[in-house]
């Protein structure tokens, strides 16, 4: 160990001076390693998922009634008779290339399900998020800067909530009040079944295809019907967001040089959005990214319940449909997504952030 | 009394047992000094007496069926309503404290344990025993909790005991982090070269001294997560793939709930509130705690 760091240590002192991009393209290396770790530590929890489900992949394929020659030849199509490490590598290699398996429920191949799904999902999430920044940074800078009265508790509460209430009973109490009482937004589904289909998919997100097609009824209709599952996943992301931007805001607010600004007599809404909100603006890039990629799990729930035809959808009725190829083909999606957006604000974070480079 | 208080606050306690009996009563006092923190305390008393006392505060039988009782609104006999088989839901919403109680319990003692036993043998060993454990456990805190727990509950079979694994299994890497950042702060301190030197082996140094350490911080973080677990299994029963029927699951009267939900409310709703009024009750409890016991570690969440 000793020994290692003294010879470790000699060329980073000679390589410190002169390149500053050969650092750059180390932690680049380094980074993309990483990335792919986690991707084959995806592939392998997957696959391990695969391999501990308790029904037989063979079976599933002859029937049970299929003699033993027949079995075993099949066993050995599919490559079970091979050793662990020999299938993980090949169902690596076919995730890889895009071979998910069929899904039992469909009758097509998961990959094209996943396709055609993951855009509703994606309009809702980022719907969802613009809502949860839009409204859960202004929040959090004003509780910030009155602490400890009333609108700061009432914060701090809605906070709260965002790690208690459970999705889908929010949004069924959001169902039943503002659709069927209130009658102020659509119910579930996408479009009104009257509509459904009329646009055709060029982008999958219906907002964008019904302008490309010049349907502003149906993009009237589909805004209508988006709003509450995008709002009732905007909350979530909205109290997440509001509790980090409050407890950002308190840390610049009791730095120093927020002091001098406010005694050389600037303004107050100066100070706090010109002096204590710039600096924030970076680490609150890498929340809004944690806050996104949680939405796109939070979607599960909430897709259920406005049969919303999205990935989360998709995915419970595998789930409940013991339809292995769909749950893990999504779980891999999804998890993917989750990392790549994780690591990406991670790099952006990086980027703009003077001090962490 | 002040004689009792006096000896509890001694600065220089004769035993270890009043040492310890003093920073406890501390920590109480500094606890009950933040009323977030009481209400929260409060909350999560209340759900353990009432998994306790169940029989006696239900009023019904929680899975008697009477169909002529059926999808009748909260009144002076069914106190939130009955379901669509005519089940009280306030005696179903007191026995489902029972599950909640359990699964919570259940997964703290099997996710806990694990995630400190990792955490503190890649902090006090270090090197390539650190780096795999620590590989795997950033593996695992990469990854949709919520999503691996699913796929993990998908292939093992529906069911309670299938839910609560997943759960455990989706929950350690947190803990598996606080433990190892603990561990390194006290790996180099001079008590622990102390223990080495009278010839302690390593799982002493860490099962009396180090393991010790990390449990404040640990019962935080636990505390804090105790949320996300409860609404993970309410999640898994609503899908169907948690506790099955007829148990009173909070998280599956919902999901039953669901097709009344325009017309008769309650069904739905009531289960609803338990859920939040105890996930509530864990926050604020968390958060105080984490105040009073690790008051550096701020808002990271």
């Amino acid at each position: 160990m000793a020994n290692d760091s003294t010879t470790a240590a000699a060329p980073v002192r000679r390589a410190a001076r002169p390149s500053r991009r050969r650092q750059r393209l180390t932690s680049l290396a380094g980074f993309l390693v990483t990335l792919a770790v986690t991707f084959l530590g995806l592939l392998a929890i997957t696959f391990f998922i695969g391999r501990i489900v308790p029904i037989d992949p063979v079976l599933a394929v002859v029937g049970d009634r299929a003699p033993v020659a027949v079995y075993e030849r099949v066993r050995q199509e599919m490559g079970l008779d091979q050793p662990l490490i020999t299938q993980f590598v090949s169902y690596v290699g076919d995730v890889v290339t895009g071979n998910f398996g069929t899904s039992v429920s469909t009758g097509k191949p998961v990959i094209e399900d996943l396709a055609r799904v993951f855009p509703a999902t994606l309009e809702m999430a980022t719907l969802g998020i613009i809502l949860g920044v839009l409204i859960g940074v202004p929040l959090g800078v004003f509780a910030a800067a009155r602490r400890g009265s009333w609108l700061d508790q009432g914060i701090r509460v809605i906070g709260l909530l965002g790690y208690s209430v459970p999705a889908f009973w929010l949004g069924l109490v959001g169902l039943a009040v503002f659709y069927a009482r209130l009658q102020w937004v659509g119910g579930p589904g996408r479009v009104d079944i009257f509509y459904d289909g009329m646009v055709s998919p060029v982008t999958g997100l219906i907002l964008v295809d019904s302008i490309i097609a010049g349907e502003w009824e149906i993009f009237r209709n589909a805004v209508w019907h988006l709003v509450l599952p995008a709002s009732c996943l905007g909350f979530f992301s909205l109290a997440y967001i509001a509790r980090m931007t409050r407890s950002f805001m308190l840390d610049q607010l009791s730095q120093e040089y927020v002091t001098t600004a406010r005694v050389k007599g600037v303004p107050e809404r100066l100070v706090i959005w010109r002096h204590a909100f710039r600096p924030i603006r970076v680490p609150l890039i890498t929340v809004i990214g944690l806050s996104y990629a949680g939405l796109l799990e939070g979607s599960v729930m909430i897709e259920t319940i406005f049969s919303w035809p999205g990935i989360g959808n998709y995915l419970t009725v595998a789930l409940l449909n013991a339809d292995m190829s769909a749950v893990l083909g999504s779980t891999l999606v999804i998890g993917a997504v989750f990392i790549g957006i994780n690591k990406i604000s991670d790099v952006l974070y990086r980027v703009l952030d003077p001090r962490a480079r | 009394m002040t004689t009792l208080r006096d000896w509890l606050i001694d600065d220089s306690p004769a035993s270890p047992m009043q040492a310890r009996l003093g920073r406890f009563y501390r920590i109480f006092g500094a606890l009950m000094r933040n009323p977030l923190a009481v209400v929260g305390a409060i909350i999560i008393l209340a759900l353990v007496l009432t998994a306790l006392f169940a029989p006696w505060l239900a009023t019904h039988d929680p899975l008697r069926q009477s169909l002529s009782e059926r999808l009748l609104p909260p009144s002076a006999a069914h106190w939130m309503g009955t379901d669509e088989l005519g089940r009280d839901i306030w005696s179903r919403v007191v026995y489902g404290a029972r599950i909640t109680l359990a699964i919570v319990t259940l997964v703290a003692v099997l996710a806990a344990p694990a995630g400190l036993v990792i955490g503190v043998a890649a902090g006090y060993f270090g090197g390539w025993v650190d780096r795999i454990l620590m590989g795997i456990t950033d593996i695992f805190l990469s990854l949709p909790k919520l999503i691996l727990a699913l796929a993990f509950v998908a292939a093992l079979g529906p069911g309670i005991e299938n839910a609560i694994i997943a759960i455990a299994i989706t929950s350690w890497p947190g803990y598996a982090r606080v433990a190892r950042a603990e561990t390194l702060t006290f790996k180099n301190s001079e008590f622990i070269s102390a223990v080495r030197l009278l010839g302690a082996s390593s799982l002493r140094v860490n099962l009396g001294h180090v393991l010790p350490l990390c449990t404040s911080s640990m019962i935080v973080r636990v505390t804090l997560d105790m949320a996300g677990i409860i609404l993970t299994a309410a999640g898994l029963g609503f899908i169907g793939l948690g506790a099955q029927p007829p148990l009173p699951e909070w998280g599956a009267m919902i999901s039953r709930g669901r097709s009344f939900i325009l017309d008769q409310w309650w069904v739905a709703t009531m289960p609803g509130f338990a859920i939040i009024l105890v996930s509530l009750g864990f926050c604020f409890l968390g958060d105080g705690l984490r105040d009073v016991l690790d008051p550096k570690s701020g808002e990271q969440r």
